[in-house]
């Protein structure tokens, strides 16, 4: 399988050759492993893409084609834009509003979150202070905390303080992220320089302002990260909201969407609604993650700090 | 992969003669001696938004519920009120002898033995492809692969469970010869579910760690004619071993969390009772409400997790760093 590389080659295998599709990093492999290699790929591809093009052509038809017409292709008419319309009406406009929930609990949430990570973050990397690998630890010991064995905690503790049953009982344990300030504390030690932060000091920079205007802007690529995982884990969060809030109006998607494929048997005009409603809710959240698919693998990888 | 090496440990040793030192030094040295603490206002402004909310989410919660685990609730006569009064560990000893609390762990633990391998030699197999030269249009495959993970799990879970259904299956051929929901099959069903969610970013966080092993590392390997299996077996894999064991321990974690899509599964099939997953017993105990036994669960279940995890993590810190 493997032929010899002529060793002039080597050196031209630069470290930092751009993530492309074909860098050469070996020999040239025999057609028939190139084939079946394919061949897994484009099946698996299938694997992960049938459901989504599913969810698309059910959303298309009308709900009394949902059974009677093949699943994997359109049905009579496409019926998609007025599927949404009858959508965002029904009772009120109640999917509206959790969409609208959700952009709330997650894009605020997971900014405000990204912030104090970030601070928090600095704080660990840059300044020696008594107690700091004492008190970081302790955060870390926060990650291992799995976030649903916290949920019942909350509720408790919100019941004390008569938060639950409103948007604050799920907004702000949202924003706690240790993971948050454990990836800003490696990234920050990384990425910015402590001789920076002294040039900027004897500039007469205020600690603040060389946070704001340095390594604020230094840690960007975590900071794309930190918001990423954070918004994604907000967004798809539910036994939080499912114990804290009993008004359907301030449900998350998550939640709306369950409640509805729970009714499909009292109302089965429901089941429209169901499907259409995950198509809605998952389109824009694809379209974040491919835009911003290169801070997911610069987040996953130390390296990408250089 | 993230390497926790890179967080200095230095200043362990001397933090409480520091703190000493620095009540009794006058402000006029500030910044002069190197054990007095520089830039304090600057470290309280920075931690202190994290820590509060950190205190008030974490750490009062998970004391609340430790000390709730050890409470119970009596009622003197039929008249008065239920107090609650200290129990000791009557709560735990409830958890440990309920029946439906072990059987929802054994599921998760089966899950663990053949969903997680599956899920993570795919990721791994896939990462390795990715990474050789042998697959075309890598983009348009990592893009497709990871596309699942966008999808929120109570929203995969409706998708797979329309799709289970024989009357709406894409392929009914399939849903009407294998009942994907009952109450044999339906675990599967939400491994292949959980499989389908999470093998693309598993891929992903594999196939960054590939990504950086410098390109020199293989030339040794490529001059004594070694071809991509065995530069994967004998060269990537063990270097990239930190960043498996890391998705081994989220893969747990996650498992031992599982509450979305058996939630979801439980309205289509009548294989998931209401205490599934170790999860669902604590929400459906706490729907009783029983507060006290849902706390002791609560605790367990936080331990158990966070003791396996921690685990892991030592396990990946000695091989690895």
């Amino acid at each position: 399988m493997a032929t010899t590389q002529s060793t002039r080659q080597v050196p031209l295998v630069s470290a930092d050759a751009p993530d492309g599709d074909e860098s050469p990093r070996g020999p040239r492999e025999s057609r028939a492993s190139t084939i079946s290699s394919g061949l897994l790929m484009v099946v698996f591809a299938g694997y992960f893409l049938t459901p989504l093009w599913w969810l698309f052509v059910a959303s298309t038809k009308r709900l009394e084609d949902l059974s009677t017409t093949p699943g994997l292709w359109f049905g009579d008419g496409f019926h998609l834009f007025s599927n949404i319309g009858d959508l965002v009406s029904y009772s009120d406009g109640i999917f509206v509003r959790w969409m609208i929930n959700s952009v709330l609990y997650a894009g605020v949430g997971a900014a405000l979150g990204t912030l104090l990570a970030a601070m928090a973050g600095y704080a660990f990397a840059k300044y020696t202070f008594p107690g700091r690998d004492w008190l970081f630890n302790s955060i870390l010991a926060g990650v291992l905390v799995p976030a649903t064995a916290l949920a019942l905690p909350l509720f408790l503790i919100a019941a004390k303080v008569s938060l639950v049953d409103t948007y604050w009982a799920v907004f702000i344990p949202s924003v706690v992220s240790p993971f948050g300030v454990y990836l800003a504390r490696v990234y920050a030690a990384a990425a910015v320089p402590d001789e920076l932060l002294e040039a900027a000091r004897l500039d007469g920079a205020g600690e603040l302002r060389t946070f704001a205007t340095i390594a604020l802007h230094l840690m960007s690529p975590a900071l794309v990260t930190i918001f990423l995982l954070q918004f994604v884990a907000i967004w798809n969060n539910f036994l939080l909201p499912l114990i804290m809030l009993q008004d359907d109006k301030l449900y998350p998607l998550t939640l709306g969407l369950y409640a509805w494929n729970s009714q499909v048997d009292a109302a089965p005009w429901v089941r429209l609604y169901a499907i259409v409603g995950s198509l809605v809710s998952i389109v824009p959240l694809i379209i974040a993650f491919l835009s911003l698919q290169r801070y997911w693998r610069g987040g996953l990888s130390a390296h990408a700090v250089k | 992969m993230l390497s926790p090496s890179v967080t200095s440990r230095s200043g362990a040793g001397d933090g409480e003669k520091t703190m000493t030192e620095a009540a009794t030094q006058s402000a006029s040295l500030d910044g002069l001696r190197r054990d007095t603490i520089r830039h304090k206002g600057a470290i309280v402004g920075f931690l202190a938004p994290f820590l509060i909310l950190f205190a008030a989410t974490y750490l009062v919660p998970v004391g609340y519920a430790v000390y709730q685990s050890f409470q119970k609730v009596v009622r003197v006569d039929l008249y008065s009120p239920p107090t609650s009064r200290f129990g000791g560990l009557e709560q735990y000893e409830r958890v440990l002898e309920s029946s439906e609390f072990w059987q929802s762990i054994l599921r998760v633990l089966e899950l663990a033995a053949v969903q997680m391998p599956i899920m993570l030699g795919l990721a791994l197999l896939f990462a390795l492809l990715l990474d050789s030269p042998v697959v075309k249009g890598k983009t348009f495959f990592r893009l497709a692969y990871f596309v699942p993970f966008a999808v929120p799990g109570v929203v995969a879970a409706i998708m797979w469970a329309f799709m289970y259904a024989p009357s709406l299956s894409p392929l009914p051929v399939l849903a009407r010869n294998i009942d994907f929901l009952g109450s044999s099959t339906v675990l599967w069903s939400i491994g292949n579910v959980l499989t389908w969610t999470y093998t693309g970013v598993n891929m992903l966080i594999m196939y960054s760690a590939l990504k950086a092993i410098p390109p020199d590392l293989y030339d040794a390997a490529k001059l004594d004619g070694a071809g991509q299996i065995r530069i994967a077996w004998s060269v990537k894999i063990p270097l990239i071993m930190p960043a498996l064991i890391m998705t081994m321990v989220f893969s747990v974690i996650g498992l031992m969390q599982l509450f979305n899509e058996p939630m979801v599964l439980r309205s289509v099939s009548r294989g998931v009772s209401s205490t599934f997953a170790p999860n669902m017993l604590v929400y459906a105990t706490s729907n009783v409400p029983n507060y006290n036994l849902a706390a002791a669960f609560s605790v367990v279940l936080a331990l158990a997790t966070g003791a396996l995890s921690f685990g892991f993590l030592k396990v990946v810190q000695r091989r690895a760093f």
